[in-house]
């Protein structure tokens, strides 16, 4: 009983650090100036988020998450701010400043509402469950989950990917202006 | 279940979702509001895992991975706009981007 509440405040303790990194590298996201540091603050939001999966059992998701934001999404995005160049956003100039004042109004009642739902079902059955088995979040369950249960999920994923792989090869290619012929026969 | 209870994971997600929120709302560098997308879709993300543990069910993992691919999908056609919009020389400011032509 005693190991058993010295794991609960260990993992009580990782949780702490990982939800305060997490919500701090948040804020550093959206109030930084300059997008690269933008960018490398999402890389700590989703270093800490892969330790609140890997407290929830979901050892693939940590490492998928690890994988692709870090390796492919945040690297994606730091290329395009090299190739966009340091361009600081200019002060606001035009509009009514409300629009900022009704934004964070908006954003805080979105946030109430949700902790309100939340915290009217904390205490009946979001409460403490019970020991999940040892495969739980596996690459093998994972994988089982993918290919026999959820195929068609995974089927229309991969197509979507693609998708969107050939709308961005299409919008940030040259495009080529063909010269009318008829110019030349004018001439 | 060692730690927190799942109430406590959601409460995150809601402050995650409500900062994404917030820097959509905000920021103007259409950058940045791909980076606060990103912190939306990771909140719902966070979500669907704590439900995952929660109920014991395995469909909430699958469908966080979905996301994650939905989000990568996201970001792949959001900087290919944003590098359209560089190349014709526009401002890269989605208030002064409000007219939907070329």
């Amino acid at each position: 009983m005693i190991v058993a509440s010295a794991g609960n405040v260990v993992v009580w303790m990782v949780w702490l650090v990982a939800g305060f990194s997490c919500l701090a590298s948040g804020v550093a996201v959206i109030s930084f100036r300059n997008p690269f540091f933008s960018a490398l603050a999402l890389i700590g939001n989703l270093a800490s988020l892969a330790v609140m999966y890997l407290l929830l059992n979901a050892e693939f998701v940590a490492a998928a998450q690890v994988l692709v934001y870090a390796g492919a999404v945040v690297v994606m995005f730091l290329f395009v701010i090299a190739y966009v160049g340091p361009r600081r956003e200019e002060p606001w100039t035009g509009g009514p400043s409300w629009q900022t004042l009704g934004a964070v109004l908006a954003a805080g009642a979105l946030l109430v509402e949700i902790v309100v739902a939340i915290s009217l079902d904390a205490g009946h059955s979001l409460g403490h469950d019970g020991k999940v088995g040892p495969t739980f979040g596996s690459p093998a369950w994972i994988g089982r989950l993918f290919l026999v249960d959820h195929l068609l999920a995974f089927e229309i994923t991969s197509v979507v990917l693609l998708i969107a792989a050939v709308g961005g090869v299409i919008l940030g290619s040259h495009v080529r202006r063909v010269e009318p012929l008829t110019s030349e026969v004018a001439d | 279940m060692l730690g927190p209870d799942t109430a406590w994971y959601l409460v995150v997600a809601a402050f995650l979702f409500g900062i994404g929120a917030l820097g959509v709302l905000i920021r103007r560098n259409p950058l940045i509001v791909l980076l606060s997308l990103e912190l939306m879709l990771n909140g719902g993300n966070l979500a669907l895992i704590a439900f995952s543990r929660h109920f014991h069910n395995g469909a909430g993992q699958i469908f966080g991975l979905t996301v994650m691919a939905v989000a990568a999908s996201e970001v792949c056609v959001g900087l290919g706009l944003v590098v359209a919009i560089n190349r014709k020389k526009l401002p890269l400011d989605v208030d002064r981007l409000s007219e939907l032509r070329g």
